[in-house]
């Protein structure tokens, strides 16, 4: 057997193993205590059945099962479908990622080719790099006054900064003899920038923007949670505000995998532009 | 007057040194090359070959002096000069096609595609390199990468061709090889080449005249070897030429002790750098090798 058919063995193994655990903590049945039928109300079934509030495996599956076959349902601010709120969710990510694409890699050629604008721009790099992406937001509310390009904002932000450190790095570090070609064979300096220090630079530059859209879905979430009213991130604490545990446990879900594929598809653009050596 | 299609003068290179002050790789350097001439440069490691041979290319530049290039002095690199690197410096997300095209398209700028594809798959069928046209770089020997890296350069055409050490990666019987392809291109089309080589035998077998450089820092132009054997050579005949041992043990004696004791040698009597001698070692009698002529 292939180590990789032996992997997913094993992984199948864990998550029913996970599973069946999951479904035993949860579907508990210590004995029910006498108490006053009064205080027994009050209580809920946690008390009067030895059941646990938190959800099972079965239950989770099921609510999922009925997001999965609606979607894109809307019934008022408070009750979206969950595709509708991951689709506002990624939208938020997407423009301001791709905006930050617009900004950072331009900005990355200029720093990596210069050592004198690299020089001049590594202090406000330094200090700004490390802000977390949240502490811009009243700011960014109180200047742009809206949420919704706030929240984008704030995806900017925070997409910026690796794109335009990984671009830099590639740039500046561009095999010396591969441009030393470029200048034998008199490449204008445009040309150059196209032919030879971006196919070369391309795999830093995608490992960049690889590690911005891990930490753009990872702030999206708390973003719309700050903002509130649509996206995944509400949609998460506004079930927490119903107390519908189970739902909170789809979004998370939910948010894995997306966030999973954001990745998975970078990881195949970056493996496009890598070259062997 | 012989015409000289390069002419370095006068150059200088130095580098700050590490407690202050400066380093001269070396001072006030002559070389004249004629058209059509192959040129071997020797020396020993660091002595500054590379630093010359990258003033050539407009690579670098001198810290002092200048190189005269058919009468204009070259103020970078250009199309008309072609540099073959050690280490063949080809992009490596371009084919084999790709690489020589990118070059050629550079030099015709005003080419459609199809007649640059054509004019590289000339070249890199020159090479021997017929079939391999659509892989990677990574796909390829050591010495198929050289072959690229020599398609490339001689798809410019160029004026000169600069070549730093451009078999020392290789296996013996591939240098081999590609030595004789390197022969036989530039034989045919009268091509100017200046070589930095670590070998004795492959300037013996490749080069008009050899340079002899000295130790480093400050080194100089110690001689300039003519070859005597003729201009067609069989490499394995070669080695049974009256004049073969001549040159082998003279160019052997100027590594192993002269390079270093140089310095010694012309103390006290005068030097022109400018118009270092110009020797042929010839068979015995006599047996010393002897300055043919002082360039005038
Ligand atoms: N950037 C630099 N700073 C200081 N010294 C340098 C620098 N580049 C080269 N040198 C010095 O210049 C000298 C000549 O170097 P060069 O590469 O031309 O030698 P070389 O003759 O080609 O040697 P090799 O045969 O090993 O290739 C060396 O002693 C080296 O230390
Ligand atoms: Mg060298």
């Amino acid at each position: 057997m292939t180590l990789s058919a032996r992997a997913g063995i094993v992984s199948i193994l864990i998550l029913v193993l996970f599973l069946g655990a999951w479904h035993l903590a949860t579907s508990g049945s210590s004995s029910v205590q006498q108490m006053d039928p009064e205080y027994a109300k009050l209580m809920g079934i946690t008390a009067t059945q030895g059941k646990s509030a938190m959800p099972g495996p079965l239950q989770v599956g099921a609510t999922l099962w009925k997001h999965l076959t609606n979607p894109f349902y809307d019934n008022g601010p408070n009750d979206k479908g969950l595709g509708i709120q991951l689709a506002y969710s990624i939208g938020r990510v997407a423009i301001g990622y791709l905006l930050a694409v617009l900004v950072a890699i331009p900005l990355g050629f200029l720093i990596g080719m210069s050592q004198l604008m690299s020089r001049a721009l590594d202090p406000f790099i330094q200090v700004l790099k490390p802000i977390s992406p949240l502490a811009w937001m009243p700011l960014a509310l109180y200047t742009i006054k809206d949420s919704n390009y706030s929240a984008i904002f704030v995806i900017f932000i925070c997409s910026v900064w690796p794109m335009l450190i990984n671009t830099a790095f590639g740039v500046a570090t561009v095999r010396k003899e591969w441009l030393n070609v470029a200048r034998t064979l008199e490449v204008g300096p445009l040309k150059r920038a196209f032919t030879v220090i971006l196919p070369a630079a391309a795999p830093t530059i995608l490992t960049g923007m690889r590690i911005s859209i891990g930490i753009a879905w990872l702030v999206i979430v708390a973003a719309e949670m700050l903002v509130g009213g649509t996206g995944i991130g509400y949609f998460v604490w506004n079930e927490w505000n119903n107390l519908s545990i189970t739902n909170v446990i789809n979004a998370i879900l939910v948010i894995g995998i997306v966030g999973m594929v954001l990745d998975q598809l970078l990881a195949r653009a970056a493996k496009l532009v890598t070259y062997p050596e | 007057m012989t015409e000289k299609l390069i002419s370095i003068e006068a150059i200088a290179k130095r580098y700050p040194a590490p407690g202050g002050g400066e380093t001269a790789v070396f001072e006030n350097l002559w070389l004249g090359i004629e058209r059509g001439e192959f040129v071997c440069m020797i020396g020993h490691s660091g002595c500054g070959k590379t630093t010359v041979l990258n003033i050539l290319a407009g690579l670098d530049a001198p810290s002092e002096g200048v190189v005269i290039v058919d009468n204009v002095a070259i103020e970078g690199p250009a199309l008309d000069r072609a540099v073959i690197f050690q280490s063949h410096a080809l992009l490596p997300w371009r084919t084999v096609l790709g690489n020589v095209a990118y070059a050629v398209g550079a030099k015709h700028k005003d080419w459609s595609k199809a007649k640059i594809k054509e004019h590289a798959e000339k070249f890199i069928e020159l090479v021997g390199l017929k079939g391999a046209e659509y892989k990677k770089p990574s796909e390829l020997s050591g010495g198929m990468k050289q072959r690229v890296g020599i398609a490339r350069a001689l798809s410019l055409e160029p004026k000169m061709l600069l070549m730093d050490e451009p078999f020392s990666a290789l296996d013996a019987l591939t240098r081999g090889t590609l030595q004789d392809e390197v022969r036989r291109i530039c034989l045919s089309t009268g091509q100017t080449v200046f070589m930095i080589t670590h070998d004795v035998d492959e300037a013996i077998y490749l080069a008009d005249k050899i340079v002899l450089m000295t130790n480093g820092p400050e080194a100089q132009i110690a001689e300039i070897v003519e070859n005597p054997l003729p201009k067609e050579r069989d490499r394995n005949q070669i080695h049974k030429h009256a004049d073969y041992y001549a040159i082998r043990n003279h160019l052997i004696d100027f590594l192993v002790s002269r390079s270093r004791t140089f310095k010694d040698e012309i103390r006290g009597k005068p030097w022109d750098p400018k118009n270092v001698p110009l020797v042929r070692p010839v068979a015995a009698p006599p047996s010393a090798p002897e300055p043919l002529r002082k360039r005038a």
